[in-house]
């Protein structure tokens, strides 16, 4: 029920994005989703892509720093109110959500997350019957 | 009303009566000197005696002082009198190694307290006027220095002090302030806020001179600040190490800093070489000091860069002029007239296990006020985290404010991102715009 997450630093320069993804054009790797808050200074730069591990060592080989993690992702019938319906079962049993992006992929709904407590959320998932999503087998 | 042109009858010395108070003040500084066990020491390992003294040249015999002295001495070392004779010290900013220490006797207090009346009273300060000092008190000698000094001439003084720049601003109008002590940067921001408020410095304030000091800046720095404010302002030169404010200053002509002689010898060295540069050009700018009690200090390297301004001063005062600093022979960081040395920064970041060990200092001038960024290198792994990478940089920001005094920008960057050069890390970027 959980996928690799690249995460990426990325200074507030103009440049700094490019770099990474030029990085991963060279070696045929392919972005499924990508997020990037927006402060000052920084950026984190977080990537689900086709060959996480290999995309992790290159970009490592290439001086990035980027770090590589385990992410929920989440499959959800594409109807209005289902995110809500997933959400609050995590919000219900105390759980905070880290982090969270979605997007629609191939007429499902797909989001990804992070919580404050990865153990529990799992025992969510399985207790709920969410559909874990798994891009590399869908591929 | 009318006075006196000089202050002091020695400001209008010819340059042989200054020469010969010169060596006298120097003879009987040496003398003096062989009361600190510090300098017995170095005459004795030197060969010297205070006898060898005959001449102004032969003070090139005497071996230099250094501010690594004032350290290896901390905090009374150095001292020519019994402690129970002196009745006030300034120290350094920074925890970083010892900070330095200058001790003062009643006498020392009151000499300083002439020299910066000296300087006041050369651009025109006189008993009516009202003299306002946005310096910090205390430690820093920008403070007590201009302080006494204003005093000394009879003014009014308002003994402000630094930030709280609406009620500066309240004061100016309500007490009609005249003459401001202020660095540069802090002289703009004053305009900023006058603007804010709907203040016309010319109309609704008696401000007529501002002395600025502390903080290098350019001639282009000057001339904006006297067009904003509607005064004239005047340069100001002084070190902890010489007292404080008072060592040198600008006088009406605005062209070089006249330096007062009859309390310092002024040597221009190679930093380097450590032999005198020609005449007019560049070095280390080198004091003894001739009129102090408590710590004499002989052939002081004073690690600012400067030359002496040819020629005569159209104003008849012969004591010889400084140009404007022109940077350090060491690394110290001059922002917002606070010193700082760059191994303060290191040694706070350094105690960061998330940080790797380069980092870059830029120093630059936004909206007018001067303003460091700190860029450090984390290392390689870092936290998927927006909050803790956050605290992490407040946590770094908070800690170099304790020690620098200053609040930087910090921030983070990704490891071997900083500019090398030839190999060797870039410590320090300066792109104010001083000379």
């Amino acid at each position: 029920m959980t996928v690799q997450q690249l995460s990426v630093f990325i200074e507030n320069k103009s440049g700094a994005l490019v770099k990474v993804l030029r990085l991963l054009k060279q070696e045929d790797i392919q972005l499924i989703a990508t997020t990037i808050a927006d402060t000052a200074d920084f950026g984190i730069f977080r990537i689900i892509c086709s060959q996480p591990e290999k995309a992790y060592q290159v970009l490592r080989d290439a001086g990035v720093a980027v770090s590589l993690c385990e992410v929920f992702a989440v499959e959800l019938d594409d109807r209005p109110g289902m995110a809500a319906d997933a959400i609050e079962l995590f919000a219900s049993e105390g759980i905070s959500i880290s982090y969270l992006y979605s997007f629609l992929l191939n007429g499902k709904g797909i989001l990804i997350f992070r919580t404050d407590n990865a153990e529990k959320a799992a025992g969510i998932i399985t207790a709920n019957g969410l559909k874990a999503y798994n891009f590399l087998a869908n591929k | 009303m009318s006075y006196q042109k000089f202050f002091n009858p020695e400001e209008s010395y010819s340059r042989s009566e200054i020469e010969a108070l010169q060596l006298e003040r120097l003879q009987a500084t040496v003398k003096h000197c062989m009361d600190s066990p510090f300098y017995k020491e170095r005459f004795r390992e030197a060969g010297l005696s205070p006898s060898d003294i005959r001449t102004l040249d032969d003070l090139k015999k005497i071996p230099f002082t250094t501010k690594q002295d004032l350290r290896d001495t901390y905090p009374f070392g150095l001292a020519s009198v019994p402690l129970d004779k002196c009745v006030r010290l300034h120290s350094s900013s920074g925890t970083t190694g010892n900070p330095t220490v200058i001790l003062h006797t009643r006498k020392d207090l009151d000499e300083w307290a002439n020299a910066v009346a000296r300087c006041l009273w050369m651009v025109g300060c006189r008993p009516e006027d009202v003299f306002q000092n946005t310096s910090g008190y205390g430690m820093f000698t920008g403070g007590l220095g201009f302080q006494y000094g204003a005093e000394k001439v009879g003014m009014l003084t308002v003994p402000a002090a630094a930030g709280n720049t609406l009620r500066q601003l309240k004061f100016f109008t309500d007490f009609g302030t005249t003459v401001v002590h202020a660095i540069p940067s802090y002289a703009a921001r004053l305009y900023e806020v006058m603007c804010e408020k709907g203040i016309d410095p010319r109309k609704d304030t008696k401000l007529r001179t501002l002395v600025i000091g502390a903080e290098p800046h350019s001639e282009d720095t000057r001339k904006r600040i006297e067009n904003m404010l509607g005064v004239k302002a005047y340069n100001s030169f002084g070190m902890s190490e010489m007292c404080g404010p008072g060592v040198a200053f600008e006088c009406p002509e605005q062209n070089g800093m006249h330096i007062w002689e009859d309390y310092y010898i002024v040597e221009i060295v190679n930093p380097d070489t450590l032999e005198p540069v020609p005449d007019g050009e560049v070095g280390e700018l080198v004091l003894t000091t001739l009129k102090r009690e408590a710590m004499p200090l002989l052939r002081y390297r004073t690690r600012d860069l400067t030359r002496i301004l040819p020629g005569e001063c159209p104003c008849g005062r012969h004591h010889i002029r400084l140009d404007r600093m022109k940077g350090r022979s060491d690394d110290m960081i001059i922002l917002k007239g606070v010193n700082i040395f760059p191994i303060q920064i290191e040694t706070i970041l350094m105690q960061f296990e998330e940080l790797a060990s380069d980092y870059l200092i830029t120093l630059e001038t936004v909206d007018g006020n001067d303003a460091m960024t700190v860029d450090v290198e984390m290392k390689d792994l870092f936290i998927d985290d927006y909050s803790k990478l956050q605290a992490l940089s407040r946590e770094i920001t908070r800690q170099l404010r304790d020690e620098i005094l200053i609040t930087p920008k910090v921030r983070l960057v990704p490891k071997n991102s900083l500019p090398k050069s030839e190999g060797k890390a870039v410590r320090v970027v300066d792109t104010r715009k001083k000379y």
